[in-house]
C-alpha cells in the first residue's frame, strides 16, 4: 500500500489533488482510497487530504498517519508542528517552492538534508504559467509521479483528462508534464 | 362562463333554498347528486362551524374537479371527529399524517401526482387555524413559496379547539380561552398579538388567497370553485364559530358567522398575486357588541361595570377592516 | 461499470438507477453531497420522470415523502443528525402508516455540542420508529443497500433507512462498480402500492386508532421487522446472484470460526477491524470480527450463532448511551441470553474522533488478556475529564463545559481552579 497525505489551504485544491490520484491510479486498474481531513472549510485554513494505493481493496478507514509520500501546496505551513508525523525514512517529500532544497533550508524542517527524498516544486508558478489559474495542486501530482512509485504520468494525465473539459483539461496537461520534467530532473541530482 | 353573483335573502329557514333557480346556479348542496365527501355520522358538536364549512367546501371541489380530489388533514376537530376508528366519514381519497405538516404531505401528493402525469387529480390541504397558523406555519409557507398546485383551507375557530379550547395565534384580542384566561388586569388574550394569514398568504403572491364563512355558504363554494379554477399554491380561510369554544348556542353558528363579517371583524374579499381584487361589502353594519354577547368567551367584557375600553379597541379593529378593505357598500 | 467516485455521488447514481419518482432534500452536513447530484440529474433530464423538490426543513422533507409514497409513487429522501431529530415526528409517522419510502443517513454527530463529523448518534436515535436500518461497510455497499433498500420497503410496506458514516463514506472517493439499467430494473419492479390515494377508490389513511386495537397495529409493525429477518437475507441472496456481489444481508463474519475474541461493529469501522484482525492473527491471536449490516431488525439469531463459540466479545460502538453504555451492546447482550461469555462495550469515534489501527491494537490486546473495564471509552483524554471535574468542584458558575475542553485543549493549559480558567475576569 503507498499512502500520500497532502497539506495545504483551502482554495489550493487539496482536496482535489488526492481525488485525482486515486482516480489515476484507478485507471491503472488499482484500487485506491481518496478523502479530506474534515474540517470547517474556508478559504485559506490548513486542510489535509489523504490517498492510498494498493492492489488489492483498501479497508482502512483512519487518516494517514504513515504516508509514504507527502505533499506540501504551501510553504508557508512548513512551521507547523507535526506537518511531517508520520514520515518514515526514505520517504517523498514534495514542496510547492520556488526556492531549492538549500535555497529554502528545508533541512530545517525535515531535520537534516538526507532523511528523506525531497523535492521543491514552483508548482504554483507553473499551474500560473501553464493554466492561469494559481492552483498548484496538478504540478505537485505530476512530481509526485516523477518518483515512479505512487502513479505514473500518463495515467495522470487521463485522469486530468476525465475530470477537466478538454481546453481546461489540456492546459492542466501541459502544467503537469512541465513539473513531471522538473522534478525529475531535481530528483536525479538530490539523489546523486 | 358567466358568473353572476346570488344573494339570499332567507326568513326563518336555514335551506339553501334554490327551487327558484336554474340547475346551473344552484348550490352543490342542492344537489342531490353532490358527492357528500364529508358523511353524515361523524362525531362533530352540534352546531359545529367547521364540519359545515369542510362539507361545503369539498363538495364543491369535488364538483370542480369532476370528483378527482386527495384531501390531506392536519390533526384536529376535523381529522378527529371525522374518523372514530374504525369508521369514515370521508367518501373521499383522504390522508391524516401529523399536527404541523398537512401542507408538507399535501405537496408531496401534488408531486407525486405530478411525476404520475395525472394533472387531472386535485390536492387540497386542510386544518384548523392551530394546525395552519402556529404549528404547521412553517410547512405552509414552504407550499407557498414552491407555489405547489395545493388549496390549503384553513378553517378558522380561533384556538385550539380539540385539545380544549388553548389560544392560537389566530384567537382574537380579549377572548378567553384555558391559557389565557379571563382574570387579572387584562382578562382574555392580549391585544397587539397574533398573526393575520391571509395577508401573510398575500405577501407570498401566491395566485389566489381569500376568506370566507359559513354564513354565505354559497360565497364559500363559488371562492372553492374559483380556486379549483387555478394552479398554483392557493388558500382559503374560513371563520368557523365553535359553540362549545367559544361559548355561543349551537344554533348560533350561522349567526355568529354573519355577525362576525356585518361587525367588520372578519372581512371576506378575494387576492390574486398578492392585491386584493374582490371584497363583500357589508349591508347591514352592526356595532361589534351584537357579535360579541353572544359568545361566552367575551363574557368578561360585560361585566359590572362593562369593559368600554377593550370593547372600544375590539370596534377600534371593525373600523380598521372596514377602511382598509372598503367594506362600506355604497348605497345604490 | 467501473468507476472511482465519491461515495455521495455513488450513492445519487445508485437512486438514479431506482427510478425515483420524488426525490425531497434539506440540505445538512455530510449528505448534501447526495441529494445535490439527484437534483442535478433531474435538472439535466438524465433522471427522467422524477420530481425534485426543495423543501423549507427535514420535517417538511418527510412530510413530502409521506404524502408522495401515500399517492403511490417510489419516493426518496437523506438526512443526518440533527435534520433526523427535527423529521423525528414525521419519522415516526411514515413507520406508522407503512410507507416505503427509502432514506439515507449520512451518520452524524447529534449536538449539542454541535459537530459535524461522523458517529452514529443520529441513526441510533430512531432505532425503534420502525424503520428498517441497515449499515454500510463501504461505498460499493451503500449503493448496493439502497438497491435492496427500495425493494425492501415495497414488498414489506416499511420505510428503510440506509446509513453510511459521514465523510468517511460520502466524502470518500472509492473505486466502485455502478450496475447498469437493466440489472437495476430487473431487481427492482415497478412500485405496486399496498394503499394509495386514489379518486377511483378512495380510502382514509392515518385514522384514530384507540385502545381496543392499538397494540394490534403495533405487534403487526413488529411482526413485519421479525419477517424482514427472513426477506433480508433472501434479498441479499438474490441480490448477489443478479450482481456478482455479496453486499447487505443481516450480518457479516470475518475470521470467526475459532475466534476467542470476536469484534462486533457498525459500518466503515469494520474495515480497520478487519485490518487489525489480520495482524493479531499473524501473531497468533484467534481474533475475528462481526459487521451488523441489519440493525433493525437486529438478528439475534444470527449474531448469537457467531458468537456463542467465543470468550469474550467486544462491542465497538459509535454511539453513546448516556448514563447506561453501549446501545448496541444491548441487542448483542439479548441475542447471548444464558450464554456466558465475557462481554465488553467499548464506546469510540465520537463526534469523528479517528479510530486508529495503534488504538485498536491495544485494545484488543487489552480484551484478549480480559484486562477491559465493562465499559471503555477509546482514547479518552483523562487528563482534561480530570481536569474539568476538578473546575467544577470547585466553583459553581465554571461556564460552558465545552468551550471550557476545548480552551483547554487549545492552550496546554493544565490549570485546574476557575480563576486561572478566566483570566479576563477581575475580581
Amino acid at each position: 500500500m503507498f499512502q500520500i497525505r497532502i497539506h495545504g489551504r483551502g482554495g489550493q485544491g487539496v482536496v482535489s489533488a488526492a481525488e485525482l490520484l486515486s482516480v489515476a491510479a484507478f485507471l491503472e486498474g488499482r484500487h485506491a482510497q481518496a478523502f479530506p481531513s474534515f474540517g470547517s472549510e474556508r478559504m485559506g485554513a490548513p486542510v489535509m487530504a489523504f490517498c492510498r494505493i494498493d492492489a488489492t481493496p483498501i479497508r482502512l478507514r483512519e487518516p494517514v498517519l504513515t504516508p509514504d509520500a507527502l505533499i506540501v501546496q504551501d510553504a508557508t505551513l512548513l512551521h507547523h508542528a507535526g506537518l511531517f508525523r508520520g514520515m518514515q525514512a526514505g520517504g517523498i517529500i514534495l514542496i510547492n517552492s520556488t526556492r531549492t532544497f538549500d535555497e529554502a533550508d528545508i533541512a530545517r524542517f525535515t531535520g537534516g538534508a538526507d532523511r528523506y527524498r525531497v523535492c521543491t516544486v514552483p508548482a504554483t508558478e507553473l499551474a500560473q504559467k501553464h493554466v492561469g489559474r494559481a492552483v498548484p495542486n496538478v504540478p505537485m501530482l505530476a512530481a509526485l509521479a516523477a518518483f515512479g512509485e505512487a502513479i505514473a504520468l500518463d495515467s495522470l494525465v487521463a485522469a486530468i483528462r476525465q475530470k477537466f473539459p478538454h481546453a481546461v483539461a489540456e492546459k492542466n496537461v501541459a502544467a503537469a508534464t512541465a513539473a513531471f520534467a522538473l522534478a525529475r530532473d531535481t530528483a536525479q541530482v538530490a539523489h546523486a | 362562463m358567466v358568473e353572476t353573483l346570488i344573494k339570499f335573502y332567507q326568513t326563518g329557514t336555514f335551506t339553501v333554498g334554490n327551487r327558484l333557480l336554474r340547475e346551473d346556479q344552484r348550490a352543490v348542496q342542492a344537489d342531490m347528486q353532490r358527492t357528500n365527501s364529508l358523511n353524515s355520522g361523524h362525531r362533530a358538536c352540534q352546531g359545529c362551524g367547521e364540519a359545515l364549512g369542510a362539507r361545503y367546501a369539498i363538495d364543491a371541489a369535488m364538483r370542480a374537479t369532476g370528483n378527482r380530489l386527495i384531501a390531506v388533514n392536519a390533526t384536529g376537530c376535523l381529522e378527529v371527529f371525522s374518523t372514530p376508528y374504525p369508521e369514515s366519514s370521508w367518501q373521499v381519497p383522504w390522508i391524516h399524517s401529523l399536527f404541523g405538516n398537512a401542507a408538507a404531505v399535501a405537496s408531496g401528493v401534488a408531486a407525486a401526482l405530478r411525476a404520475q402525469g395525472r394533472d387531472d387529480v386535485r390536492v387540497i390541504a386542510q386544518g384548523g387555524d392551530g394546525g395552519t397558523t402556529d404549528i404547521g406555519f412553517g410547512c405552509l409557507s414552504g407550499m407557498f413559496e414552491r407555489n405547489d398546485d395545493v388549496l390549503y383551507i384553513c378553517y378558522d375557530n380561533e384556538a385550539y379547539m380539540n385539545t380544549g379550547v388553548q389560544r392560537s395565534s389566530a384567537t382574537p384580542p380579549a377572548a378567553r380561552t384555558a391559557t389565557t384566561p379571563a382574570v387579572g388586569a387584562s382578562p382574555g388574550n392580549v391585544f397587539g398579538t397574533g398573526k393575520n394569514v391571509p395577508r401573510i398568504a398575500m405577501a407570498h403572491r401566491i395566485p389566489y388567497v381569500a376568506t370566507a364563512s359559513v354564513a354565505n355558504l354559497r360565497d364559500l363554494e363559488r371562492k372553492v370553485t374559483a380556486a379549483m379554477d387555478i394552479r398554483g399554491a392557493r388558500y382559503l380561510h374560513i371563520l368557523v364559530p365553535c359553540p362549545l369554544g367559544w361559548g355561543s348556542a349551537p344554533d348560533d353558528t350561522i349567526r355568529i358567522a354573519r355577525l362576525a363579517v356585518e361587525t367588520g371583524l372578519f372581512p371576506l374579499f378575494e387576492a390574486r398575486h398578492g392585491e386584493v381584487t374582490d371584497r363583500t361589502p357589508i349591508r347591514h353594519r352592526h356595532p361589534v357588541e351584537e357579535y360579541l354577547k353572544l359568545q361566552k368567551r367575551y363574557a368578561h367584557l360585560f361585566g359590572c361595570p362593562p369593559d368600554h375600553g377593550r370593547i372600544a379597541l375590539l370596534q377600534a379593529m371593525a373600523d380598521r377592516n372596514i377602511a382598509e378593505y372598503d367594506l362600506a357598500e355604497v348605497a345604490a | 461499470m467501473l468507476k472511482q467516485i465519491e461515495g455521495s455521488k455513488a450513492v445519487a447514481e445508485a437512486i438514479a438507477l431506482c427510478r425515483p419518482q420524488v426525490v425531497c432534500a434539506y440540505p445538512i452536513t455530510p449528505q448534501t453531497h447526495i441529494v445535490e447530484g439527484l437534483g442535478e440529474m433531474v435538472k439535466d433530464g438524465s433522471l427522467a420522470g422524477c420530481e425534485f423538490i426543495n423543501v423549507e426543513s427535514e420535517f417538511a422533507a418527510m412530510s413530502v415523502a409521506i404524502g408522495s409514497s401515500a399517492a403511490g409513487v417510489r419516493t426518496y429522501t437523506a438526512t443526518s443528525s440533527q435534520g433526523l431529530l427535527f423529521m423525528a415526528e414525521a419519522v415516526y409517522n411514515a413507520a406508522g402508516l407503512g410507507l416505503p419510502i427509502v432514506m439515507t443517513i449520512g451518520n452524524r454527530a447529534i449536538g449539542a455540542p454541535i459537530n459535524i463529523w461522523n458517529d452514529h448518534s443520529d441513526s441510533m436515535s430512531m432505532r425503534d420508529a420502525g424503520w428498517i436500518q441497515l449499515y454500510a461497510e463501504t461505498n460499493q455497499e451503500a449503493l448496493d443497500l439502497h438497491i435492496q433498500a427500495f425493494r425492501l420497503a415495497e414488498e414489506l410496506s416499511c420505510p428503510v433507512m440506509v446509513c453510511m458514516d459521514g465523510f468517511i463514506l460520502t466524502h470518500a472517493y472509492e473505486r466502485v462498480d455502478v450496475p447498469d439499467q437493466a440489472q437495476v430494473d430487473a431487481f427492482v419492479p415497478p412500485y405496486v402500492p399496498r394503499q394509495v390515494l386514489d379518486p377511483a377508490d378512495p380510502v382514509s389513511i392515518g385514522a384514530l386508532v384507540g385502545p381496543e386495537a392499538f397494540t394490534e397495529v403495533r405487534y403487526l409493525a413488529h411482526h413485519k421487522q421479525l419477517r424482514a429477518l427472513d426477506t433480508i437475507p433472501q434479498l441479499a441472496a438474490q441480490f448477489e446472484r443478479q450482481f456478482g456481489r455479496a453486499s447487505g444481508g443481516l450480518i457479516r463474519t470475518y475470521r470467526t470460526e475459532d475466534a476467542a475474541t470476536i469484534v462486533v461493529a457498525l459500518g466503515s469501522l469494520n474495515g480497520t477491524v478487519q485490518e487489525e484482525v489480520d495482524e493479531m492473527r499473524l501473531a497468533g491471536k484467534r481474533i475475528g470480527s462481526v459487521s451488523i449490516c441489519s440493525f433493525r431488525p437486529f438478528p439475534l439469531a444470527a449474531v448469537r450463532e457467531a458468537l456463542k463459540g467465543a470468550q469474550r466479545v467486544v462491542v465497538l460502538e459509535k454511539c453513546l448511551a448516556v448514563g447506561l453504555g453501549g446501545i448496541v451492546s444491548d441487542g448483542v447482550r439479548k441475542s447471548l441470553s444464558g450464554i456466558a461469555l465475557n462481554g465488553y462495550t467499548v464506546i469510540a469515534g465520537l463526534g469523528g474522533r479517528a479510530i486508529t489501527r495503534e488504538s485498536l491494537r491495544r485494545l484488543f490486546h487489552d480484551a484478549d488478556r480480559d484486562a477491559l473495564e465493562q465499559v471503555t471509552f477509546l482514547d479518552l483524554n483523562t487528563d482534561v475529564v480530570a481536569a474539568e471535574l476538578d473546575r467544577e468542584r470547585a466553583a459553581r458558575r465554571t461556564g460552558p463545559t465545552a468551550e471550557a475542553i476545548l480552551r483547554r485543549l487549545a492552550t496546554g493549559s493544565p490549570a485546574s481552579t476557575v480563576h486561572e480558567g478566566r483570566p479576563w475576569l477581575r475580581r
